[in-house]
């Protein structure tokens, strides 16, 4: 951040030929709440000089089929330039299962590529050198092994552990209350969590261990309650690290978040300047965190989601350049913009292209990224933003009050919340109190076309017999070492699994057969009933 | 519509939420809609075996089963449901919402899916649906 802060900043004009100053303030300077961009406590953005310096990372998510596959198609992204990677997994290696397995039929390779073992790791990225990219995986409940693979790439590759860079999304709670990709119950998820957080913050320093999700907000959620829940779920990876021994400022600047965007366009960037600050407020007076970097809201986001239709798609174009212009004004670090079938179907080439556009047009087109935090000291967002400081402090302190993030989950409260509103919304949307263009208000009556998955037998069915082959030449002699020195390690509750985790995967250990050891020790999670 | 003459007894629905997809949004939201408009409902929660489904389904006596799929595995879903419900013969009617595309629909209901749902079907529509599929089998019971 240092050397872009440096940099001098462009003189930017409006069409007319007035100076577009990069920032506006009030004679006798800036409210104490609001202050400065890059100054605590951060409501006008976490960096002094915001897009002038760079504008957004635009993060486009994808990942397909085999392993194979994805390799070519990474080595096709780098060569067009690309340095960020990021991987999406299919729901079997999400969820802890061997291509192989009965569970796995029907899933291997389907909504992300399959990765049974290093092998696979391997072959993703052969001829990638690790110290040259960064990657992300959108990986929760299997996050410690998948990490542990890409680690044991690096050190094949000859690269030092301390040089690979990357993200985990690794954020168990909100598994829990809206995403549904749990394995093991709640207090053994949080002991992985803080696990891989803890293996980082010791032996990865350029890797981002966490981004804690909002995915309450697709589940049904008020952008207030998901600021809420998703700040709560902040707040108890924080304890949790504490409680383990971990300074504050150790750990606190490698957090990161994920949130979403819809069409409320004043509501949301309120949002996020309000969050910063809460934010900024927790770590510096609740925690004691003693630097700049522990106190700021990294936030990455995307724009679509729930606030997409299956009806009349093109409309989505429309919701997704107003969802990217909010996060623009309200000066978020990373944007993943939705594609404009992505409500019903596999973007295509062009939907996917249309979607970098609309970022592209908003940073490159528009005036929003020229001057920082535009919108501040309008009365209607600066009301709006104590306004939304309010009411997701309230909510936090009545979730703190009922014990905090960790029992509200495990006692349903957050999930029968989320499902409450879910269900207002859908009332709102059947009666027309709450308009949707296409889907409730001006409708066309014309049927849509929708493209799905449909599973590729026979590649699943070489995926399968690859890990089948693979079971077969390994020394298993060394594998099983490797699992039961982890089953025991599990089963004291004091060390650090990321070690042994490690072992077995350089053992060719499979995700399905590491996960089912600490199946043994930790159970399952029994999913909520609750609606 | 008629009141079934079991009327005495309210309409019981297993929500049912087969599959790895952790997407339930929809599913609780008709779990619901359904409970709002007097029935009894059982919601399975995720990655319910069909399995599970059925013998749940009848342990509860349940007076009409629904499905949620998103995944695009909806068709396998159905045949395994329907076979364990012929297995053990059980009359249950299915009642299925989600991802489904229009080509797919006729191939559902060939099967013997009572009725399909897509993301446009407002609550009231599919609150009557389970209704008519519950009235039908209690006439077919009698």
């Amino acid at each position: 951040m240092a050397e872009r802060e440096k940099k001098p900043l462009p003189e930017n004009r409006t069409r007319s030929g007035t100076v577009i100053k990069p920032l506006y303030e009030p004679d006798g300077g800036p409210p104490a709440d609001v202050g400065k961009p890059g100054e605590y406590p951060f409501t006008r953005g976490i960096y002094p000089t915001m897009y002038l310096g760079k504008v957004w990372t635009m993060r486009q998510y994808a990942g397909f089929g085999t392993p194979e596959e994805t390799n070519q198609r990474f080595k096709y992204l780098l060569e067009s330039g690309q340095t960020g990677l990021s991987v999406a997994l299919d729901l079997p290696t999400q969820l802890g299962f061997d291509s192989d397995a009965p569970d796995a039929v029907g899933e291997v390779g389907k909504v992300g590529v399959a990765i049974d073992s290093l092998a696979d790791m391997e072959t993703i990225f052969q001829g990638i050198p690790l110290d040259k990219v960064s990657t992300s995986f959108t990986i929760n409940g299997t996050a410690t092994i998948l990490l542990a693979m890409y680690q044991a790439v690096a050190a094949k590759q000859g690269v030092a552990k301390e040089r690979i860079s990357g993200t985990i999304q690794n954020d168990l709670l909100k598994e829990f209350g809206a995403r549904g990709a749990w394995i093991f119950p709640i207090a053994p998820s949080m002991r992985l969590v803080v696990d891989a957080i803890q293996y980082c913050t010791e032996h990865l320093p350029r890797f981002n261990p966490i981004s804690i999700a909002s995915h309450f907000r697709d589940a049904g959620a008020t952008p207030a309650e998901e600021a809420a829940y998703t700040l709560s779920d902040g707040v108890a990876y924080v304890k949790a690290c504490v409680d383990r021994g971990m300074k504050v400022d150790a750990f606190a600047p490698r957090l990161s978040f994920f949130f979403y965007t819809y069409v409320n366009f004043f509501e949301e960037v309120a949002k996020y300047r309000a969050m910063r600050r809460i934010w900024a407020r927790l770590m510096k007076e609740t925690f004691g965190a003693e630097t700049v970097e522990s106190w700021r809201l990294r936030i990455a986001c995307v724009c679509g989601g729930h606030s997409l239709t299956k009806a009349e798609p093109l409309n989505n174009i429309a919701r997704t350049t107003i969802e990217t212009m909010a996060v623009a004004a309200a000066g978020l670090q990373s944007v993943f913009t939705a594609a404009y079938d992505e409500a019903f179907a596999i973007p295509t080439e062009l939907s996917a292209r249309t979607a970098l556009r609309v970022q592209q047009i908003v940073a490159y087109e528009t005036d929003i990224a020229k001057t920082i935090d535009p919108l501040a000291g309008s009365y209607f967002v600066e009301a709006l933003t104590d306004d939304m400081e309010k009411a997701i402090t309230t909510i936090m302190d009545d979730i703190e009050q009922k014990g905090g993030m960790v029992r509200c989950l495990e006692e349903g409260f957050i999930q029968r919340r989320i499902a409450e509103r879910a269900f207002e919304y859908q009332r709102d949307l059947d009666s027309g109190r709450v308009p949707v263009v296409g889907v409730n208000t001006f409708k066309a009556q014309e049927e849509e076309p929708i493209q799905i998955h449909r599973g590729d037998e026979a590649s699943e069915r070489a995926k399968a017999e690859g890990v089948k082959r693979l079971r077969a030449t390994r020394d298993n002699a060394a594998t099983t070492r490797a699992l039961d020195t982890l089953e025991q390690s599990a089963r004291s509750t004091t060390q650090n699994l990321m070690p042994r985790i490690y072992d077995a995967v350089m053992a060719y250990a499979t995700v399905g057969e590491i996960t089912d050891r600490l199946r043994k020790v930790f159970g399952v999670y029994t999913p909520s009933t609750v609606f | 519509m008629a009141a079934p003459d079991k009327s005495a007894r309210k309409i019981r629905v297993l929500v049912g939420k087969p599959g790895l997809d952790g997407h339930d949004r929809g599913a609780k939201v008709v779990a619901s809609a359904l409970r709002d408009a007097g029935m009894e409902v059982i919601y399975t929660g995720l990655r319910c075996t069909p399995d599970v489904i059925v013998s749940t389904a009848i342990q509860e006596s349940c007076d009409v089963i629904g499905l949620s799929v998103l995944s695009g595995a909806h068709e396998s879903i159905a045949k395994r449901t329907l076979d364990l419900l012929q297995a053990r013969n059980a009359h249950v009617p299915i009642l299925m919402g989600g991802v489904i595309p229009p080509e797919d629909r006729e191939r559902l209901r060939a099967l013997g899916i009572g009725a399909i749902y897509g993301q446009e079907a407002t609550l009231e529509e599919i609150v009557e649906g389970v209704r008519t599929l519950a009235a039908r089998a209690w006439e077919a019971d009698k």
